[in-house]
């Protein structure tokens, strides 16, 4: 575990090294990620240009949505979030590669890249969530820090098992990369406003079964000292850091059944 | 022409090629449609007008923004950029066929195929599900030309920021901005009609507006007479001038092209 660990930091340092060979394109790449990503958040801003409230949310609170959700989608499309090299090397035959070494494939998979102007994502994220804190009124318990300092590494993984799931896609659809957008930029969309909005069925689909509902949602309606709209029992929104570790363990599975499934392209 | 007909066959069929990547493609405009028709509805719980849109107007804008998210293919296009860049470009150069015209005509085939199976699944979908707005027999018609001329538009900027490579070795994060300021300002991001008055008025200054907003609205019925007219004339006018400043480009870009061995 430690030996894996730091073989993972040293391919991340050499990765981190080579993008850093051109500074000055990294740095620009970077600003403007940072900068470009908040027309997204715009989008958020010139909704509550018309409305004072979004199904009882005020523009802080769904910035504290948005933010916290950016953030953990962000760091895990960072880690994870690989999908079009994973494409290539399936539909190339290269990922016999992979299973020669004496590593895991998910780890190669996740070590082989560390898109570091992603960074810049997870720099707006920060951003809009110091600027939700700023408006939202929290009543501070012990619990309350916990969850703040929990809802982060727990959206983490739940983010990066999604992930893991949509790359799982790939080895059955080879170019398949649009159907596994609609769990992974599909599952971030839904959590960036109040999943009550949503039709049901959708939020079966996209919100308990691919379980975004759990990344910022049910932790901020504790957090927020908000009413459930939905009237689910209370202990959903504590839960968050068990159903991120339940997504894991099935990305694990999935990954495992994908991995059988290929079969290389001969030679 | 015979030959524009030829090339635009073969965009067709680049595209008609891959079934299972349309309909996977078509699977996930679904998804967000779905989710962003949501959201358009719970902004319209607190209000009944929103720019002149009512709750049937903006899920309508929903779904055919989503379907016209392909055909107008706003997410980005590198193809000609990758060829200046590893200097195929010198090859199409030398066909007794100007490049733009090449991809015009090319883009004018996969935009059909676009429309017909990365459109109307979605659209169909979102009427299954949500009241829709449907336009009489000649705003339907008004809608195709708009549609027409959007594509036209927005190959005319693509070709833009592709013909960048020739004066920058990254293509890619003009092509990023390019994006990220298309889809927000075209309005696929939001209707343009929702934007404060100042960026709205900004935003009809661009051409993007001719790329989503101005086709939508034409469906909608938001332009109609000599409104109609005018509204179709702008779109012309940005193709015309987008195709003509991209030519100028292109001549430019050529005169200082070096290609290596050969």
């Amino acid at each position: 575990m430690a030996e894996s660990f730091a073989v993972y930091c040293r391919l991340a340092g050499a990765n981190i090294r080579a993008q850093l060979q051109y500074r000055v394109s990294f740095v620009i790449d970077l600003t403007a990620t940072f900068l470009l990503s908040f027309l997204d958040f715009l989008a958020v801003l010139i909704l509550f240009h018309n409305v004072p409230r979004l199904a009882g949310w005020s523009v802080h609170e769904v910035a504290f949505l948005y933010g916290s959700s950016a953030i953990a989608f962000a760091l895990a499309e960072l880690l994870v979030g690989h999908s079009e090299q994973l494409a290539m090397r399936l539909r190339t035959g290269t990922f016999d590669v992979l299973l020669a070494r004496p590593r895991g494939t998910l780890y190669q998979v996740a070590a082989s890249e560390l898109p570091l102007r992603r960074l810049g994502r997870v720099l707006q994220g920060l951003v809009v969530f110091l600027y939700a804190l700023a408006g939202v009124n929290i009543d501070w318990t012990l619990g309350r820090v916990a969850m703040l300092f929990a809802m982060v590494p727990t959206g983490v993984l739940l983010f990066a098992s999604m992930w893991v799931v949509a790359l799982c896609l790939l080895f059955w659809t080879v170019d398949g990369n649009e159907f596994s957008n609609a769990f992974t930029y599909g599952g971030q969309t839904m959590t960036q406003y109040p999943i009550d909005i949503y039709g049901q069925w959708l939020r079966r689909f996209l919100a308990y079964l691919v379980p975004t509902a759990f990344v910022c949602y049910f932790p901020s309606l504790y957090l927020l000292g908000k009413n459930d709209p939905l009237g689910l029992p209370r202990i959903v929104q504590f839960i968050a850091p068990l159903v991120a570790l339940a997504s894991a363990a099935v990305a694990g599975l999935a990954w495992r059944t994908a991995v059988r499934h290929y079969r290389g392209a001969g030679g | 022409m015979r030959l524009d007909w030829e090339i635009a066959k073969r965009g067709w069929g680049r595209y008609a090629a891959y079934p299972a990547a349309a309909w996977a493609g078509a699977f996930t405009n679904c998804v967000f449609g779905f989710m962003q028709a949501y959201v358009l509805i719970a902004l319209f719980r607190h209000r009944t007008d929103v720019g002149g849109y009512d709750v049937g107007d903006a899920v309508t804008y929903v779904w055919l923004a989503q379907g016209l998210l392909m055909t107008v293919y706003v997410f980005g296009w590198d193809e000609l950029a990758l060829r200046i860049r590893d200097g195929s470009i010198a090859t199409d150069l030398s066909r007794p066929l100007n490049p733009q015209r090449y991809w015009l005509a090319f883009d004018l085939g996969r935009a059909p195929f676009h429309f017909i199976f990365r459109g109307i699944p979605p659209f169909l979908i979102g009427a299954f599900v949500f009241d829709l707005h449907y336009p009489t027999p000649p705003l339907a018609v008004a809608f195709v030309l708009s549609v027409f001329l959007a594509v036209v538009v927005s190959l005319g900027f693509r070709f833009l920021y592709n013909v960048a490579a020739f004066w920058i070795v990254d293509h890619r994060g003009v092509l990023r901005l390019s994006v990220t300021a298309c889809l927000f300002f075209s309005g696929m991001t939001l209707p343009l009609a929702f934007f404060p008055h100042w960026l709205e008025t900004f935003a009809r200054l661009l051409p993007f507006a001719s790329i989503v907003q101005v086709p939508i609205d034409v469906y909608l019925g938001k332009h109609t007479g000599l409104d109609l007219v005018w509204v179709l004339g702008v779109q012309a006018s940005w193709a015309v001038a987008l195709l003509a400043i991209g030519r100028v480009a292109l001549t430019r870009g050529t005169r200082k092209l070096v290609v290596q061995g050969g």
